[in-house]
């Protein structure tokens, strides 16, 4: 298994690490048993994610995806964030391993987890905006 | 960052020894016969063999005889299972025991054979790694034809009872083969003196090439043909022997004999100082028993971090080791070793294995302690499984 130099530069210096202490949405995903869980923290202003910071307990794919995650969206609109596929990171991270591709996912899901709770926050019902998340059950990676 | 280079991965494979180099090249340009030809260069091949088929049986207390060169310690293992069993199956004994921590080239034989119509018992282990004689005495049955129990565990290094297994297997006639790819160079072994009748061994993990190992097998067993095709290793494993390598092996088996005891002496301090320096790490255990363990396996479950990111972090810091996370394993599980010591998932994601050699130094050491807690230290400040621990459990401070 190799990791492209994009990835191993994530890895090596992630941005973004950390948590935002009045974060206006915070999202975790995975869980322990699995080896993965990412927990993603966002400052919204106006419709805006001004500030993003994320912590994850997990493999070099999974810190490099949380990585360029909050990269990808940061100062993006709440609707362009959402647009955000687990594809686009890892195209741009330059490829993953098909064996950590679901890391991807989870990156995808930690941000519109984020994302829902924010709308929470405000006292919007999310679901229909972003959709089911599903349980983290129901991911391929673990069966 | 960058220079350094401390290779602790021995388990997995070792560096080709100069002596062993030294050995074996001349079979490679010089003395290239084919060991089957009947001129001059062909019986010096054929000396060279006969010569290597001896120290390998020295070095265990063996039987020249009783040695066949096969491609490695899977190979063996596999001969010696699927063998005794097509053995069994004549006089309707389809029973195998083993263990539920065995390398995968017995477990994945075991459950081959399941599938061929073979029940297998997998005797447990406890938490420090070891196996109780008496469960594999009370596992026999009337149809068992194969007892299968490695001589050390590969990931946490605990030597397991093989004397008393032995005796056991004697007296109740059933043939005992172990996998001892891990203990060979690190163990002394006596297969008469254990009642072993079957053991693997790899040359890699000694310091002897890839692709070459050996089984024995006590005279008076008769294995059916692995290989079929020419005569040599009595026709049981055909093929163009392997010249340099087994040339090789031989070597590395008489160099690790010779200086068992000073390795065991030398490399279990250093292994003993990693161990109790990275123990100082809060929230980390040791796998594995302390006292009936390998003389160069650490093997250590540091809660909050996925071995892993763990292990690339420790590369870029020019430590090479390994873990027994899923994403290290290949699978979606962890290690099934430090499932079975009753490690929960989380806490075998998390773990790392040292395996030292007599290469290493007192200097590795100190600073392979220097930098495991910088790295564990940096991998927890991002883990939000260190923060909900350290919130749960009421554990303050970073290290």
């Amino acid at each position: 298994m190799i990791y492209s130099e994009k990835v191993m530069d994530h890895f090596t210096n992630p941005r973004n690490v950390g948590e935002i202490a009045d974060a206006d949405g915070v999202g975790e995903v995975g869980n322990a048993k699995c080896g993965d869980i990412m927990k993603m923290y966002i400052k919204v202003d106006g419709g805006v994610i001004s500030d993003v910071k994320f912590k994850t307990f997990g493999c070099g794919a999974a810190i490099a995806t949380s990585s360029m995650a909050t990269e990808l969206i940061k100062g993006k609109t709440i609707d362009e964030a959402l647009k955000l596929t687990n594809r686009a990171v890892v195209e741009a991270l330059e490829g993953l391993p098909p064996a950590k591709l679901h890391c991807s996912v989870l990156a995808e899901q930690a941000m519109k987890s984020a994302i829902a709770d924010y709308y929470k926050k405000q006292g919007i019902d999310p679901t229909p905006i972003i959709g089911d998340l599903g349980e983290c059950e129901d991911c391929q990676g673990c069966h | 960052m960058g220079e350094k280079f401390i290779y602790c991965d021995n388990a997995a494979t070792t560096k080709v020894s100069k002596s062993v180099l030294d050995a074996m090249l001349p079979y490679f340009t010089e003395e290239y016969g084919n060991a089957s030809s009947i001129y001059m260069l062909g019986q010096s091949a054929a000396k060279a063999l006969l010569k290597a088929r001896e120290t390998v049986a020295c070095a265990i207390g063996a039987k020249p005889h009783e040695i066949f060169f096969t491609s490695g310690g899977s190979e063996a293992d596999n001969w010696a299972i699927k063998g005794m069993a097509l053995n069994g199956a004549k006089s309707g004994k389809k029973h195998i025991i083993t263990s539920v921590f065995e390398h995968h080239a017995v477990l994945h034989t075991c459950e081959f054979l399941e599938k061929q119509g073979y029940e297998v018992t997998y005797i447990p282990v406890d938490g420090n790694g070891l196996i109780n004689p008496d469960d594999v005495k009370n596992a026999i049955r009337e149809d068992t034809c194969l007892v299968t129990i490695m001589f050390a565990n590969n990931e946490i290094g605990t030597i397991q009872p093989i004397k008393e297994i032995g005796e056991i297997c004697k007296e109740k006639k059933v043939p005992f083969h172990t996998d001892a790819v891990q203990a060979v160079g690190n163990v002394e072994i006596d297969v008469k003196a254990m009642d072993i009748d079957m053991l693997s061994l790899s040359g890699h993990k000694i310091h002897a090439p890839k692709g070459v190992g050996a089984l024995y097998i006590r005279g008076g067993i008769s294995l059916p043909n692995l290989i079929h095709g020419g005569a040599q290793e009595k026709s049981k494993r055909a093929g163009t022997e392997n010249i340099p390598s087994i040339v090789g092996l031989a070597q590395a088996m008489r160099d690790a004999a010779e200086n068992i005891k000073e390795k065991q002496k030398k490399v279990s301090k250093l292994r003993d100082r990693l161990i109790d320096g990275i123990l100082k790490i809060q929230e980390t255990r040791l796998n594995g028993d302390r006292e009936k363990r390998l003389c160069g396996n650490v093997n250590i479950s540091i809660r909050g971090v996925e071995g892993e990111s763990l292990l690339l972090m420790l590369d870029m810091y020019g430590i090479l080791a390994s873990s027994g996370s899923a994403c290290t394993s290949g699978s979606l599980d962890p290690s099934h070793v430090l499932l079975s010591i009753g490690l929960p998932h989380e806490t075998a994601h998390g773990s790392l294995r040292l395996s030292i050699s007599e290469e290493t130094t007192d200097e590795d050491v100190d600073y392979i302690l220097d930098t495991i807690p910088k790295v564990v230290d940096r991998l927890r400040s991002m883990s939000p499984l260190w923060e909900r621990i350290c919130k749960n459990e009421g554990i303050t401070g970073t290290i």
